[in-house]
């Protein structure tokens, strides 16, 4: 992939709610292209309002969103998918299209609105099913694959969107260990293609390996914006999940040194 | 390429059930005979342009058409939906059109008058559903409000047909009411044929263009919209082709069900679930699927069928059989 100049996706003061009442107040976000910021906070603090206000769904009750300099409550759902995809939680669909369609749909955003996907949509979407090592899932269903692989695929599906942004929803929660990794790997990858990353989840230690900066969402603010090796404190952890958390720094594995979470079980 | 040869394959089928069809009858016709007067235009038995142009072949293109169209609304909707259990008449249409058109026949109106009801009925139930579900559905699930919405529609439509046939001269208008609600093909006539067509075009046509853009839409509001898709419009021009669709049928043919069902998911289960491939086999399976069930209808038995009472006794055991298929394999 080209290199190609960063960009931002930014808010400034904003209030995220519904019908003019926000829930999470003034809040300020700033992601570049390459960067990896992940959003730490318990059930039910604003996550999925923020979320659909950064997919352009609703619009900041007060303040602005903005993306490369312009508005992005004022952008069409075509123009928002050019800049922004979006991964959710994995689940199963009713109709078991094949993984390579999948991916295909990621090209809606390149379409009008009578056409269908030609050649180039095509050798793209196998394309970024190579990026995740997919490719060989391509005429498989995607309901028969495990949770891991479903992820992968609809990461897939968002990297062939082509949006210099993307928001992932908890991308290794409902996976094995080994998924875990893997998945938290490709998330990797994809910042050093440029991508600006956008990350829910509920362990700290994933925001450790992706070794990003952190975001906490709690009681109506995003707060503790900075980077997880000095954000995330045993304090702090205390004050989001309410348990005792050791933190540590783990062996040199050859890519430097990173930092663990180890709770206090009793 | 594997989706090609199954269109054409359903062609082949589609045209093989014609030929059978304008064969059978009251004045039998052997297939031979057919082939070489649909090539030549002529035919040593004088009887047969007749039959042909005069009966049977405004009944093949009505039954054609229709059964196509049911399907492929029902394919459509099914999409929209996001749920395999989706007949074109979820919002509303059948009920409303079978109350303009008993209101129609209780009012002693022409034929013309009681199709044109019938149509407005469809639409207006369909436009009251949709009115509905906006009124009450912000910021929910938008999907499920309309579901919901149609339903309360359908069931109020059909209270107020249930009165009307209460009400109807028992002797009379109740078996003609009756008799409109179980469809049948046998009162088409080339005229109204030509205007239910261009209807069925207007509607079928855009459907077929939007139909890789429904696959998107099967993903449920929030991600086909950051997928890059207007999931609005979207739904609209769906909900306003499909409606329109059947309810053009309807207006002329009466209540056919289980079609716009049952068919999506024979050809669901042929062509897959991309839509793309899936409205064009839902639309060739449904009129082979009809002409079968029309001929049936008119020849089985000395007096006329009605074809809804077919489709039903058919489409049931079948429906059980593909479900029984489709819990080993998954949609």
């Amino acid at each position: 992939m080209v290199k190609q100049r960063g960009i931002v996706l930014q808010m400034k003061g904003a209030g995220l709610g519904y019908n003019g009442r926000a829930i999470v107040d003034d809040v300020d976000l700033e992601i570049r292209s390459g960067d990896i910021l992940c959003l730490l906070g318990q059930n039910g603090a604003g996550k999925t309002t923020l979320f659909r206000t950064m997919l352009g769904f609703i619009r900041p009750v007060y303040g602005t969103i903005s993306v490369d300099g312009m508005d992005l409550s004022r952008l069409s759902p075509k123009e928002v998918a050019g800049f922004v995809s979006y991964v959710p939680q994995s689940y199963a669909m009713p109709f078991s299209y094949k993984v390579r369609d999948v991916v295909l749909f990621g090209r809606t955003a390149h379409l009008g609105m009578f056409s269908a996907p030609g050649r180039k949509d095509r050798s793209i979407a196998m394309e970024c099913l190579e990026i995740l090592d997919m490719a060989h899932l391509a005429e498989r269903s995607f309901n028969e694959l495990s949770g891991g692989e479903r992820q992968m695929v609809v990461i897939a599906r968002a990297l062939a969107q082509e949006a210099r942004f993307m928001i992932l929803d908890e991308p290794a929660s409902n996976l094995d260990y080994g998924n875990q990794v893997r998945v938290i790997r490709k998330i990797r990858e994809l910042a050093r293609r440029s991508i600006g990353i956008l990350m829910a989840t509920h362990h700290p230690d994933h925001a450790f390996m992706v070794a990003s900066r952190v975001a906490v969402l709690s009681n109506g603010r995003l707060g503790h914006n900075g980077h997880s090796g000095e954000m995330l404190t045993p304090e702090t952890l205390k004050s989001i999940y309410g348990v005792d958390v050791q933190v540590f720094d783990a062996p040199d594995d050859g890519f430097g040194i990173r930092k663990v979470c180890a709770p206090v079980v009793g | 390429m594997k989706g090609v040869s199954l269109i054409l394959l359903c062609v082949c089928v589609l045209a093989g059930i014609c030929i059978l069809s304008l064969g059978i009858g009251r004045y039998p016709v052997s297939p031979g005979t057919i082939v070489s007067w649909l090539i030549t235009g002529g035919s040593a038995d004088d009887n047969v342009p007749l039959v042909m142009l005069g009966i049977r072949l405004p009944r093949l293109i009505a039954a054609i058409a229709a059964g196509g169209a049911l399907a492929i609304s029902g394919a459509a909707y099914q999409g929209l939906f996001r749920n395999p259990m989706v007949s074109p008449d979820i919002l509303g249409v059948s009920s409303g059109a079978g109350f303009g058109a008993a209101l129609a026949i209780l009012l002693s109106m022409p034929v013309g008058v009681v199709q044109i009801m019938s149509f407005t009925g469809g639409i207006s139930a369909v436009l009251v559903a949709v009115a509905v579900s906006r009124a009450i559905g912000r910021g929910s699930d938008s999907v499920l409000v309309l579901v919901l919405s149609g339903i309360v529609v359908s069931s109020l439509f059909g209270a107020l047909l249930s009165m009307l046939k209460y009400v109807a001269d028992p002797l009379d208008k109740l078996p003609a009411i009756t008799y409109w609600l179980m469809g049948s093909l046998a009162d088409i006539r080339m005229r109204e044929l030509t205007t239910v067509i261009i209807m069925i075009t207007a509607g079928a046509v855009p459907l077929m263009l939007v139909s890789w853009r429904l696959n998107v839409l099967s993903f449920g509001d929030e991600e086909a919209r950051s997928l890059g898709l207007h999931t609005g419009m979207m739904r609209a021009v769906v909900i306003v082709c499909a409606t329109m669709v059947t309810a053009s049928v309807i207006s002329v043919c009466g209540i056919i069900g289980w079609v716009g069902l049952v068919v999506p998911h024979i050809s669901r289960f042929l062509a897959g679930p991309n839509h793309r491939m899936l409205l064009p086999v839902s639309f060739l399976i449904g009129a082979a699927f009809m002409l079968a069930v029309d001929t049936v209808a008119r020849s089985a038995v000395s007096v006329e069928i009605p074809i809804g009472i077919i489709t039903a006794v058919a489409g049931a055991p079948f429906f059980i059989w593909v479900m029984k298929k489709s819990s080993i394999r998954s949609w």
